[in-house]
């Protein structure tokens, strides 16, 4: 194989899997790691360590819930002193304003605040808990400290139709980004997935709305709109390719090319517990399955389009073939797509003649 | 409004993985070439287009106001650099 494979640039890691919130529509696995399993502080410093020497300068420290982790502090301080810009990406709750001010002196970077609706109803609904008015408080704790905010929704049929409320919302509190992220069908997602897919006629009533905003907010608030990929024709540039550009480290260790990538259970995952993450990022088999091109089968091989979106995603592709090398199902050039096709047929099928199914949410907390 | 600075959340730092100085920003990561970090390094909100050149001159032969101000908008484009 011939691919020069660059030094990582970023690196999820996943503190924790616990968290005080139930999204159904969370991208965490079904199976959650427990407390017990959880790297400990000496580990994770290690893991932020060899990550800078390989090159990273991006770290995300996310979960699950990452203020559940009493040494978050220490993990803040080391990835900052080493040069990285560290990204607290957070349900927000437990973040006060004496906690986030030490974070920010030891180095925090950014704050990534989740809303889950527009309103406390709507979002405490979605949450499994009331958080939403703790949230409105957490962000106006970001501010008074100074550090920029981005807000993050996840969008789905229980809040697309709530997308102009939001944009008010984070308007308010003050964002200087708002992503709206239409779910991704991992996890819990994927559990939910009948439940949590949106109407076309959602999607085409938001479109002009984010397009409005995006023009009218121009220059205060950056708003990134990601569209839902079942109803595009062509798949996202996953991870900008696989093992190209980030990392993601999991509560126990596990290392893998993406967030989601434990769902490709033909895939050897790798643990930093048991070797080195440099050779884990420039070695492993995992890491090198999709590098490149050489992993491509048709019509990806030939097609113009495989520079730009890497053949999508393989953990989709893996989910809906049970090939972890088949075109992403939801490119339209792809001989699967009708599987997807029938999973939009399917789900809109089901809650024409049983109604949208209650949400599973997300187990309550491991702390086992 | 003359006066340039890195928007706040964005950092500029030496990276000796890569040997270079990269832009750190939420969204990503931008390299920047060696001139256009001599300018950001001066984008501490306290030296205008003008004295940038002027302190740029002193090191490098042929700095123009124009590149420096067209370095400064295109990193202005992509959300780094903000005037104060
Ligand atoms: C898994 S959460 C962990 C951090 C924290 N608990 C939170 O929710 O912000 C990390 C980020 O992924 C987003 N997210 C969660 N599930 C998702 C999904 N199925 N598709 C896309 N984004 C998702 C969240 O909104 C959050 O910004
Ligand atoms: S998406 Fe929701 S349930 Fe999942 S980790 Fe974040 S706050 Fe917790
Ligand atoms: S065929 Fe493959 S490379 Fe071409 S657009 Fe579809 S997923 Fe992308």
């Amino acid at each position: 194989m011939d691919v020069t494979v660059e030094p990582p640039l970023g690196m999820l890691a996943e503190l924790t899997h616990r968290c005080p919130l139930h999204c159904p529509y969370c991208s965490n696995p079904v199976e959650l790691a427990a407390k017990r399993d959880e790297l400990t502080t000496a580990q994770w410093l290690e893991v932020i360590e060899a990550a800078r020497d390989l090159g990273v300068l991006q770290v995300h420290l996310s979960g699950g819930e990452p203020l559940l982790r009493p040494d978050l502090p220490e993990l803040v301080a080391r990835a900052s002193e080493l040069g990285c810009y560290v990204n607290l990406v957070t349900s927000g709750l437990g973040l006060t304003e004496s906690r986030l001010a030490d974070l920010a002196e030891r180095g925090l970077a950014h704050v990534q605040l989740s809303v889950q609706g527009a309103d406390a109803a709507r979002a405490d609904r979605i949450a499994g808990a009331k958080a939403h008015a703790r949230k409105v408080d957490t962000a106006a704790v970001v501010r008074a400290v100074g550090l920029p905010l981005s807000v993050n929704v996840v969008l789905h049929r229980a809040n697309h139709d709530q997308v102009e409320e939001l944009i008010d919302l984070a308007e308010r509190m003050g964002a200087d980004r708002l992503e709206l992220a239409n779910t991704q069908y991992y996890g819990w997602a994927l559990r939910n997935r009948t439940a949590l897919m949106p109407t076309p006629e959602q999607l085409a009533a938001a479109e002009p709305v984010v397009r409005a905003a995006i023009e009218r907010l121009r220059g205060r608030m950056e708003i990134v709109y990601v569209v839902a990929d079942y109803y595009e024709r062509y798949p996202k540039p996953c991870m900008y390719g696989w093992g190209a550009r980030q990392l993601t480290v999991a509560p126990n260790g596990d290392v893998l090319p993406c967030p989601a990538a434990s769902v490709i259970t033909t895939l050897d995952v790798e643990n930093v517990k048991r070797r080195p993450l440099g050779e884990i990022w420039y070695e492993s088999a995992s890491f090198n399955a999709f590098r490149g091109e050489d992993w491509m089968r048709d019509p990806c091989r030939t097609c113009d389009r495989r520079a730009l979106d890497f053949g999508g995603c393989r953990c989709q592709a893996f989910m809906l073939t049970g090939d972890a090398s088949a075109t992403d199902p939801v490119c339209s050039r792809s001989p699967d797509r009708s599987v997807v096709d029938g999973i939009l047929a399917g789900e809109a099928e089901t809650v024409a003649s049983a109604g949208v199914p209650d949400f599973v949410m997300r187990a309550p907390t491991v702390t086992r | 409004m003359v006066k340039p600075r890195l928007r706040t959340g964005v950092r500029l730092t030496f990276d000796r993985v890569r040997d270079t100085h990269v832009l750190l920003f939420p969204e990503g990561v931008l390299v920047p070439n060696a001139t256009a970090a001599a300018v950001l390094e001066l984008c501490d909100g306290s030296n205008e287009v003008g004295e940038i050149a002027d302190r740029l001159g002193a090191r490098f032969r042929g700095v123009r106001v124009e590149d420096v101000a067209g370095v400064l908008a295109r990193f202005e484009d992509r959300r780094v650099v903000e005037w104060t």
